[in-house]
C-alpha cells in the first residue's frame, strides 16, 4: 500500500503567484472600484452627488492581491502536499476530548451561566447568557429540530421558520388575549405547529428535492404575509408586545412588581439577570429535550424509517413502510419542536412581529443543519455556536473600527462573514462538521462471538 | 472462467391455484404503453423466470405487480388476492419482498442496518435467527457486517438486496436481474443460494433476467418477453432448446 513518493521539497513559484495576484487584484478593482469607490449621496441643498473613496478601495484591492499571492505561492503547495501524502488511517483511539464530547459539552452548558456569573457579576452576565447562551441554544433547538425534516428524513424544507411563528404567535396571542400560563401553552404551540407541519406535509408528499424546497420555501412566506396582513388576529407588522414573561410554575415570578418575585423569594437585590439565567436553563433543557426524542426516534422503527426515506423512498415502500405517514410525521414531529422554540422565543423576547420570521432565519437554520453534516445533532451543535456563536462575536470586534473607520459598523458584514464561513466549511468539510453517520444498530451480545469479525469493518 | 450452473429439474407440480397470477396487464409511463396485455402465473414452489432483451418491459411488469405504476387493464391476483390497486407498502405487508433493479440498497446504512430495515415488518420479532440465517446463505455479508452499504462490491450489494428481501421472511421472492454486472463465479454463488432457498424452504421466485442462459437453468420454468409481450412459455429446459431462444438469447451470448 504504502509506496509513497518522496516529499518533494517544498518550492513556491513566485513568478506564477505574482501573476495570479496582479490578475485578482485587476478583478477586485473592477467589482470593488464602482461598489465601493464610488458612493453617490446627498449634498446640503438636496442634490445628488458623488462620494469617491479610493482610498478604500485601494486597501481592499491591496488585501485581495497579497490574500492571492500568499495562497498560491504557500497554502495551495501545501495542501496539494498534504493530499498527496498517504492517507493513514489513524488507528489509535481518538483523543479524549473527541470521546467524551457530549458529556464536557453538556457539563459546559449545565455551568455556563455559573461560570458567567462568578467571572463577571450578575450584571455583566446578562450579555453573555443572553446574546451567546440564549440565543445559540435557541438555534442549537431550531437545527435539531429541523434536523428530524432535513437531516433524517432528507425532506428540504426551506419554510421551518413558519413553525417557529405559528409557535411564537400561538404564545403571544393566547398569553396577552387569554393570560394563559407559558407551561400550558408551550406543548399547546407544540401542538398547533405540528398540525401545521402536517398541512403542510399533505401537498408536498408527492415532492422532493428542489420541487419540496420551493413549495416549503413559499409555505414559509405565506405564514409570513399572512401574519403581516391578518391585522385584527396579528395586529400586522407593528406585532404583539407585553408579553407575559415564563415564571416558574407559578412559585416564583420574575416581574419585580409581584410578591413571589424572584429577589423578593430569595432576598436578592433586584436584577434581570435572574431571568435570563432561568431563560438559559429553560431553553437549555428544551434544546436537551428535542435532543432525548430525536436520540430515542432513531433507534425506533419510526425514525429508522426517517433514515431510510432518506436514503430510498422506492426501496422503503417495497419493504412495506408507509412513506405518507413517515414524512408527515417528520414533519409533525420537526414542527413541533419548531413550535416549541417559537413559543420561547416569544416569551424571551416579550414582543412578536413578523420581521422575526422572514425567509433568511429559515436559510439560516437549514445551514446550520447542513454545516452540521446533514444528521449529525453534534455536528448542528457545533455548527449552531459557530455560525451564531461567531456572528454574535463580530459585535464584541470594536478594533475592526480602527482599521476601517469609525463609521465602520460590523454589524452590517454579519451575513458576508456568515456566508464566507460557510464557503470555507464546505470546502473543507464537503459532508459538514460530522459527515459520517452514526450507525443505530448493533448486534446483540448473543452475537458478540464474531466480535472479531465486527471489529474489521472499521479499519 | 465459466461457472457451471446444474440445470434445474423440473419435476416440482403445480399444485393449487398459483401463488402469483398476472391477467392481462397492460401498464403505460404516460400515453406510452409498456407492458400490452402480459399473463405470467408463478405456483407456490417454483421458480419461474422472465427474459427478454433490454427495454422489453420485464422491470416494469415487476413494479406493475409491486403497484408502482399501477396496471392500467388487467389483474394481479397475489394468494387469490386482487393486488392491482394496492398501495405498495400493503402489497410489501402480504410478504412479496423483491430486489428491485439497481439493487438500492440503503447506501449510508450499515449492512446490518439494511438487514434491519427489511425486517420492518415483524418488529425484529425473528431478526437474530433472520440474520445468522443470512450470513449462512452469504457468508461475505457478516464480515462485512457494520461496512457502510454504499462501500460494498456489486456482489455484496446484491447479495444484500436479496438478504434484505429475504428478512422480510417473504412468500413470494422477485428478483430483477441479480445477475447483471457481476462476475461469473459471484454470479454462481447468488443463484446458488436461490436454488438452495427454493429447495430446503421451499420459496417461491419470480426472477427477471437478462443473463438467460444462466436463468433458464436455474429456473422450473419461463416466459419469454419481447415488446412489451410475453411471446413463448415453457419449461427452462423447453426454452433452452428452444430454436428461437437459442437464436435471440444465447448463441453469441456471453454464458
Ligand atoms: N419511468 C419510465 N417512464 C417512461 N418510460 C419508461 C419508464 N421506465 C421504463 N420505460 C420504458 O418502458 C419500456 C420497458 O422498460 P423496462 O421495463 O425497464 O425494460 P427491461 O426491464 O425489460 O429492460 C422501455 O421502452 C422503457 O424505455
Ligand atoms: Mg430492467
Amino acid at each position: 500500500m504504502s509506496t509513497s513518493a518522496p516529499a518533494r521539497p517544498f518550492e513556491p513559484d513566485f513568478a506564477a503567484a505574482a501573476k495570479d495576484a496582479v490578475l485578482s487584484g485587476v478583478i477586485a478593482l473592477g467589482i470593488f472600484g464602482p461598489l465601493v469607490g464610488l458612493r453617490t449621496t446627498q449634498n446640503m441643498s438636496n442634490q445628488l452627488i458623488v462620494e469617491s473613496h479610493w482610498g478604500l478601495v485601494a486597501i481592499i484591492v491591496g488585501i485581495v492581491a497579497v490574500g492571492r499571492f500568499v495562497l498560491r505561492a504557500f497554502v495551495f503547495p501545501r495542501m496539494a502536499m498534504w493530499k498527496a501524502q498517504p492517507k493513514v488511517e489513524s488507528t489509535a483511539e481518538p483523543s479524549f476530548l473527541r470521546r467524551n464530547i457530549k458529556t464536557i459539552g453538556l457539563v459546559f452548558l449545565l455551568f455556563y451561566p455559573v461560570i458567567i456569573v462568578s467571572m463577571l457579576g450578575y450584571q455583566q452576565s446578562i450579555k453573555w447568557v443572553d446574546n451567546f447562551g440564549i440565543q445559540i441554544l435557541i438555534y442549537v433547538m431550531l437545527g435539531w429540530g429541523l434536523n428530524i425534516v432535513v437531516g433524517l428524513a432528507g425532506l428540504l424544507d426551506l419554510g421551518y421558520v413558519a413553525f417557529y411563528a405559528v409557535g411564537a404567535y400561538s404564545y403571544a396571542l393566547l398569553a396577552t388575549h387569554f393570560g394563559l400560563s407559558f407551561w400550558i401553552l408551550l406543548p399547546l404551540a407544540g401542538i398547533l405547529a405540528a398540525m401545521w407541519g402536517i398541512i403542510l406535509g399533505f401537498p408536498v408528499l408527492r415532492l422532493r428535492g428542489d420541487y419540496l424546497a420551493i413549495v416549503t420555501l413559499a409555505f414559509g412566506e405565506i405564514i409570513r404575509l399572512v401574519l403581516i396582513n391578518w391585522r385584527e388576529l396579528t395586529n400586522g407588522s407593528a406585532g404583539i408586545s407585553s408579553i407575559p414573561k415564563v415564571d416558574l410554575f407559578g412559585w416564583i415570578t420574575f416581574n419585580v412588581a409581584d410578591p413571589n418575585y424572584v429577589g423578593k423569594v430569595f432576598g436578592l437585590a433586584n436584577s434581570s439577570a435572574y431571568y435570563k439565567i432561568f431563560l438559559y436553563y429553560l431553553i437549555l433543557a428544551l434544546a436537551l429535550l428535542t435532543a432525548f426524542v430525536t436520540i430515542r426516534l432513531r433507534r425506533m422503527p419510526i425514525g429508522r424509517a426517517w433514515e431510510a426515506l432518506r436514503e430510498d423512498e422506492v426501496a422503503c415502500r417495497s419493504l412495506g413502510i408507509n412513506t405518507t405517514n413517515t414524512k408527515l410525521t417528520a414533519f409533525a414531529i420537526g414542527a413541533m419542536f419548531g413550535g416549541f422554540a417559537g413559543s420561547f422565543f416569544a416569551a424571551r423576547q416579550g414582543f412578536v412581529s413578523p420581521e422575526s420570521f422572514v425567509f433568511l432565519e429559515s436559510a439560516v437554520i437549514v445551514a446550520i443543519v447542513v454545516l452540521g453534516g446533514m444528521g449529525s445533532m453534534i455536528g448542528v451543535a457545533i455548527a449552531a455556536v459557530a455560525m451564531i456563536g461567531g456572528t454574535e462575536i463580530l459585535r464584541e470586534l470594536s478594533f475592526l473600527k480602527v482599521v476601517f473607520g469609525s463609521d465602520f459598523n460590523p454589524d452590517l458584514f454579519r451575513m458576508l462573514i456568515f456566508g464566507l464561513a460557510m464557503v470555507t466549511i464546505m470546502v473543507w468539510k464537503p459532508r459538514g462538521f460530522v459527515g459520517q453517520r452514526e450507525p443505530t444498530a448493533f448486534l446483540t451480545e448473543r452475537k458478540a462471538v464474531s466480535g472479531s469479525l465486527v471489529q474489521e469493518g472499521h479499519g | 472462467m465459466t461457472a457451471v450452473i446444474e440445470t434445474q429439474d423440473t419435476t416440482v407440480a403445480k399444485v393449487g391455484p398459483p401463488l402469483l397470477k398476472v391477467e392481462g396487464v397492460k401498464t403505460y409511463y404516460g400515453n406510452i404503453i409498456a407492458l400490452k396485455g402480459v399473463d405470467v402465473d408463478v405456483y407456490p414452489g417454483e421458480i419461474v423466470t422472465l427474459i427478454g432483451a433490454n427495454g422489453a418491459g420485464k422491470s416494469t411488469l415487476m413494479m406493475t405487480i409491486f403497484g408502482n405504476p399501477q396496471a392500467r387493464e388487467g389483474r394481479v391476483l397475489f394468494d387469490g388476492r386482487d393486488i392491482t390497486r394496492m398501495p405498495s407498502h400493503e402489497i410489501a405487508r402480504l410478504r412479496i419482498a423483491q430486489s428491485p433493479e439497481g439493487r438500492r440498497i440503503f447506501p449510508r446504512m450499515t449492512v446490518l442496518e439494511n438487514l434491519q430495515m427489511g425486517a420492518s415488518l415483524d418488529k425484529l420479532k425473528y431478526f437474530n435467527d433472520d440474520v445468522e440465517r443470512m450470513f449462512t446463505l452469504f457468508p461475505r455479508l457478516k464480515e462485512r457486517l457494520t461496512q457502510r452499504g454504499g462501500t460494498l462490491s456489486g456482489g455484496e450489494q446484491q447479495m444484500l438486496a436479496i438478504a434484505r428481501a429475504l428478512m422480510a421472511r417473504p412468500r413470494l421472492l422477485m428478483l430483477d436481474e441479480p445477475s447483471l454486472g457481476l462476475a461469473p463465479l459471484i454470479v454462481k454463488q447468488i443463484f446458488d443460494a436461490v436454488r438452495d432457498l427454493n429447495r430446503t424452504e421451499g420459496l417461491t421466485v419470480f426472477l427477471v433476467e437478462q443473463n438467460a442462459f444462466h436463468a433458464l437453468k436455474l429456473a422450473h420454468r419461463g416466459y419469454v418477453m419481447v415488446n412489451g409481450l410475453v411471446t413463448l412459455s415453457g419449461t427452462g429446459q423447453e426454452l433452452l432448446a428452444n430454436p428461437e431462444v437459442r437464436a435471440a438469447y444465447l448463441e453469441g451470448g456471453r454464458h
